[in-house]
């Protein structure tokens, strides 16, 4: 039977799928870029952004229909929301709930800025990323990425 | 297998190691047969004289043979190989890889696709770990490398044995001085690193003003071939030369370095001073890199 939405919940529950809680406020829908959705895919979603969080102040939730995250994709979202925590609906329960981890090593996932990187050539090889204490590292051309890591998304 | 890819993963008990072998070396302390039936593959995708010249020498003095890529134009690389691809087969020819290539990594990806030992010739504006190792070694010859003060002047932005010397000379608590065209400044994250191994950088803006307290001037060229547009190349070039009078207050132990190829930064008339150590530098190519080759080959 279909659960009542809780008092206050501003998006309803959804009966199979993905929702990604505790993302940073503001940062919802860069999970979705990162993910590949966009206005012209065919997932039902919803997207509640800024809503009050008493461990987090503000935060973003993501509501996906019907798709259940693999984990190469939740490897990409630790990227941009690291305290992102990722629940699998089937049938309005939580089946499975997967923590975000942010990997030591990013691979295939970044493009690495610096055009002459061998990494952007044509090679039978993928991104490679060193997750340090101050960023990403290019495994080949040792390039640091910093900041706004979402744009380097491939 | 031991690949040489970058100075940052030769431990400094390594690089003085190395440096020992090549001062034995120079005062022909070595077996001209030690690498005999021994071959060496030199895959050079950018020009150079001084690096694949004495690699090859190296390797004939120690009675081992090359083999070429020969000029790019005349390979299979114009029919798209990959440099993987490449890399591949040529492990099967060889004991061993010296490559140099414009992009930056290439000798990461090439030691991932080789079964033999790769040295890093240089990755565009990247690492080149044998030159490094060869500007300690002429810095070893004339002074101890610790505590020095040593000047970086010209382009420091895309000179790759810029970044490979300064990362090395950190591990031995130098203070690193630049002097700059604007816009050719250490990048960031470099200066960040430096900075966090505890190496001081004090910028000026112009060699006369801490010329007298180095002890080794380090020129480059600025790099033509890595600018990204000739109008960047355009605004920035000819900014500065060496004369021999900017040199009349340096100190006894002085030394003025240069990579080389030089085109205006050094005044000819400086050749002849004593300090001058550009070509004993490119000289010290030879012995430096026979004991590398002697390092990865056996």
């Amino acid at each position: 039977m279909k659960r009542k939405p809780e008092e206050g919940l501003l998006i309803s529950p959804i009966r199979n799928g993905t929702v990604i809680d505790h993302i940073d406020g503001g940062e919802g829908l860069s999970v979705l870029r990162i993910l590949g959705i966009t206005g012209r895919t065919t997932e039902s979603l919803s997207v509640a952004t800024n809503v009050e969080s008493l461990q987090m102040g503000k935060k973003d939730i993501v509501k996906i229909e019907n798709r259940e995250l693999l984990k190469k994709e939740v490897d990409r979202i630790s990227l941009i929301a690291p305290k992102a925590s990722i629940n699998i609906i089937r049938e309005y329960q939580v089946k499975e709930k997967i923590g975000v981890e942010i990997p030591s090593e990013v691979i295939g996932v970044i493009k690495c800025p610096n055009p002459g990187c061998i990494s952007n050539a044509n090679e039978p090889i993928q991104s490679s990323f060193a997750c340090q204490k101050r960023g990403y590292r290019c495994r080949y051309c040792d390039t640091l990425i910093t900041r706004d890591i979402a744009s380097y998304i491939i | 297998m031991r690949h040489i890819i970058s100075i940052n993963e030769v431990s400094t008990e390594e690089i003085d190691d190395i440096l020992d072998r090549a001062s034995e070396i120079e005062e022909g302390d070595y077996d001209p047969d030690l690498l005999n039936g021994k071959i060496l593959a030199n895959l050079f995708f950018e020009p150079s004289t001084r690096t694949q010249m004495s690699f090859v020498s190296a390797m004939l003095r120690l009675g081992g043979k090359v083999i070429n890529l020969g000029s790019v134009e005349a390979s299979s690389i114009v029919k798209g190989e990959t440099l993987a691809d490449t890399v591949r087969v040529v492990s099967g020819y060889a004991d061993a890889i010296v490559l140099r290539h414009p992009k930056e990594g290439a000798a990461r990806l090439a030691s991932e696709f080789s079964n033999i030992p790769v040295i890093n010739a240089g990755d565009g504006a990247g690492q080149h770990p044998s030159q490094t190792l060869l500007d300690l070694f002429t810095i070893r010859q004339s002074m101890p490398l610790d505590g020095i003060n040593v000047g970086f002047l010209g382009d420091l932005r895309y000179g790759r044995t810029v970044h490979s010397l300064a990362t090395a000379l950190s591990r031995y608590g130098v203070t690193i001085h630049t002097i700059t065209p604007q816009g050719l400044e250490l990048p960031p994250s470099l200066t960040h690193d430096l900075v966090e191994t505890g190496t001081q950088i004090v910028v000026h803006e112009h060699l006369e003003d801490i010329i007298a307290d180095l002890d080794v001037l380090y020129v480059t060229r600025i790099q033509r071939e890595r600018f990204p547009d000739p109008g960047a190349y355009a605004s920035v070039a000819h900014g500065y030369r060496v004369t021999p009078e900017m040199l009349a207050d340096v100190s006894e132990r002085f030394i003025l370095m240069h990579p080389l190829p030089r085109v205006d930064e050094i005044d000819p008339e400086v050749d002849t001073m004593p300090c001058a150590k550009y070509f004993e530098q490119a000289r010290n190519g030879v012995p430096v890199r026979m004991a590398m080759l002697q390092k990865v080959l056996l």
